[in-house]
């Protein structure tokens, strides 16, 4: 037997090993968003949930991207039957609320659920802040390269993509998020 | 991103093509109708509209097997009953209705999900390696196969045929 082939031969796998053991440690879901510092997809989307005031809107009146220039939007994708969105429930309506009065506005929307379906789950969740809107057909979902709920998306006052954040997310984060925006445009207006 | 990727989408492409094989045995190659379509093949002016809706249905068909859906693990859009899946493929329809090409659309989902929703990855830069890397793999396997053989052979006659005899 010759031992120093052998060797080699055995050598020569290794590098193969890693490879695959390091694939091993990756997830596959994990997806990096080319959107975060492109204009955002525009939409216009209705209200079906109004939220509470001073942040309520009317029922069946529009929210449109266009529209919303000047301000920061907090965009979070969310359905009733998805168990996460309920871990950032309380988050997301706490930060909305914290920014009442500023040019800052969260829209929730409805990813593949009936309305009423979502109606039911804000009330069992004791109401939320903020409105949302229907999304139908998911095109806005699709225009914003969804793969699951919860996705929140926060986009500048120009309308660019800032920050693309995937599964529940806490408060801090938002208002980190948030308040740079906030503070790079009050600079750039000085 | 990294080593891994192009083994990753290597075994998804082989796995795809046998799924392809088998789904293409299994229907003949035909598109499956859909409900909608043949509707709207009615309305639309008798052989005429349905000789474009399938010719539309074809199409969509062939762009949605190439184009990865986000919820599943290695689906094409057109091989998952997914609801986005389902939304993914009416706007390919719908935009090669509007008379977008396959690549316009192609690009239209890169542009949102990163080359990642392509199922074949384009063969340019890093990707090249899934490309080529089988290939140098199968030439050097079969180099060493022939040289092995080639080695085993030569040295055959001379060994085994006094025992032969015996």
């Amino acid at each position: 037997m010759n031992w120093r082939r052998a060797f080699l031969a055995a050598l020569s796998a290794v590098p193969v090993i890693l490879l695959l053991a390091w694939g091993l440690t990756r997830d596959p879901r994990e997806i990096v968003s080319p959107l975060p510092g492109r204009p955002a997809p525009d939409f216009a989307l209705t209200v079906f949930a109004p939220g509470e005031p001073p942040l309520a809107r009317p029922l069946g009146d529009t929210l449109a991207l266009a529209r919303l220039r000047g301000s920061v939007v907090v965009l979070n994708f969310w359905a009733s039957w998805c168990l996460a969105c309920r871990d950032e429930h309380r988050d997301l309506s706490a930060a909305a609320m914290a920014y009442a009065g500023q040019p800052v506005q969260f829209v929730g929307v409805l990813y593949n659920d009936i309305e009423s379906a979502g109606s039911d789950w804000i009330r069992e969740m004791g109401g939320q802040v903020y409105p949302s809107v229907t999304d139908p057909g998911a095109r806005t979902a699709i225009a914003f390269g969804l793969y699951g709920v919860p996705e929140t998306f926060v986009i500048d006052q120009s309308g660019r993509v800032a920050y693309k954040h995937t599964g529940p997310i806490p408060e801090a984060l938002i208002r980190r998020k948030v308040d740079s925006l906030l503070i790079a445009n009050r600079g750039a207006a000085d | 991103m990294g080593g891994s990727v192009p083994v990753r989408r290597g075994a998804r492409l082989s796995a795809l093509a046998c799924m392809a094989v088998v789904a293409g045995s299994a229907l003949g190659q035909q598109p499956v109708p859909q409900p909608g379509a043949a509707a709207a093949g009615v309305e639309g002016g008798r052989v005429v509209g349905r000789a474009t809706d399938t010719v539309l249905e074809r199409r969509t068909t062939e762009i949605a097997r190439g184009l990865r859906c986000p919820v599943c693990q290695g689906e094409s859009i057109q091989d998952s009953p997914a609801e986005l899946a389902v939304e993914m493929r009416g706007l390919v329809r719908e935009q090669l209705a509007a008379g977008r090409s396959a690549e316009e659309i192609n690009q239209y989902f890169v542009a949102r999900y990163g080359e990642w929703i392509l199922l074949s990855p384009k063969p340019v830069g890093f990707n090249l390696f899934a490309y080529i890397v089988p290939v140098v793999a199968l030439i050097a396997g079969s180099l060493v196969v022939g040289l092995s053989v080639r080695r085993w052979t030569r040295g055959a006659p001379t060994s085994p045929g006094p025992s032969e005899d015996a």
